[in-house]
């Protein structure tokens, strides 16, 4: 945890990787991060399975929660794709199922945070980048190409248009991923610096307890805040990724 | 989400009607796929949003200038050039975000 000794907070700490397993884990870089990813996604398949085992006409808690999952990641696709949508449903599901739990998990004490990583929503919006663009470009032949040239202007200005539509269509890559590991980062950040706060003022005495008393108020609120944010991240991260494979599918 | 419970008054064809459309099983009346991004209206949100478009644009513009005066050996002069653009890609990206629709 912070404040190891010192009186510095180290708040970036928690994002080192070590490897997991033992020596085993050791010889192949096998990080903690990894076995989150491969808790999360049995998680997920868990969840599924087992909350879908009865098949009961009235669902009992975990059936309600897996029928929920689906139908909204379902209607969602539908909604924002059209009824294109339908396709890609399998892959948007496990996108936000896959971030979902990496988020939740982290909230645990522990537990590793893998979409704290950028290296990890970078590679996610990568996934997503180039799915989109293939999805584009095999629905549009060259006419893809056509959607960095926006309708009705001169063609004075074309070229310059053409290069700011391609480096705002390639700046979805960065937005993406930024905004999913922006969010994680800080709010861990913040309990960190606010679990360090309530170590070093109930050291100091009679004098800090009641700052500390606070600080462990708020570091509450911030596990609340931090479910919420983890679920609408989430949920940013699959609207964005149907909103580009409208755009591939429909071209404006 | 509000299932189809649809009440006692909504006859059984209405439900009926909204559950295959929800199935996508007809063409749904009206694809409004255009209303973007929009879940958390809290104004931290908004902020960060704008903030992550507009600095996500000049990234990707400031490295696509400086890779190509690498390439042509003009060290400083592509990446003066893509810096303007890189702005321009992030003020569109925000006008696309909060752009009125059917616009």
């Amino acid at each position: 945890m912070a404040a190891e000794g010192s009186n510095s907070i180290d708040a970036l700490g928690q994002f080192q990787l070590h490897p997991a397993l033992g020596f085993i884990g050791e010889s192949v870089n096998f990080t903690q991060a990894n076995l989150m990813m491969i808790i999360a996604s049995l998680g997920v398949l868990g969840l599924l399975w087992i909350g879908m085992k009865p098949r009961a006409m009235v669902p009992g808690r975990l059936q309600a929660a897996a029928e929920l999952g689906y139908e909204t990641i379902l209607s969602m696709c539908l909604e924002q794709i059209g009824p294109e949508g339908r396709r890609f449903f399998p892959m948007v599901f496990t996108l936000f199922f896959f971030i979902l739990f990496g988020n939740l998990l982290g909230v645990f004490p522990y537990f590793f945070t893998f979409t704290s990583h950028i290296a990890v929503t970078l590679a996610l919006s990568l996934l997503v980048f180039i799915l989109v663009t293939t999805v584009a470009i095999k629905e549009h032949g060259w006419h893809f190409f056509s959607y960095f040239v926006p309708q009705g202007i001169p063609m004075v200005l074309a070229p310059l248009l053409v290069v700011i539509e391609v480096i705002s269509y390639l700046s979805r890559i960065i937005s993406l991923s930024v905004r999913l590991f922006a969010n994680m980062m800080a709010g861990h950040v913040m309990l960190e610096v606010f679990g360090a706060f309530i170590v070093m003022l109930g050291g100091l005495g009679l004098l800090g307890y009641l700052p500390a008393g606070l600080s462990l108020g708020l570091n509450t609120i911030l596990i609340g805040f931090e479910l919420l944010v983890a679920v609408l991240q989430a949920y940013v991260f699959a609207v964005l990724t149907c909103i580009y494979l409208h755009d591939a599918v429909h071209l404006h | 989400m509000s299932q189809d419970q649809g009440g006692p008054g909504t006859s059984f064809e209405d439900r009926l009607k909204a559950a295959r459309s929800k199935q996508g099983l007809d063409a749904p009346p009206t694809a409004t796929p255009g209303d973007q991004e929009k879940p958390g209206g809290s104004l931290w949100g908004i902020g960060l949003r704008v903030g992550i478009e507009l600095v996500s644009a000049l990234v990707v513009a400031v490295a696509i200038g400086y890779g190509l005066d690498r390439i042509f050996h003009t060290t400083p002069i592509l990446t003066v050039v893509f810096v303007p653009l890189g702005g321009a890609a992030g003020i569109i990206n925000l006008w696309r975000m909060f752009a009125p629709k059917g616009s």
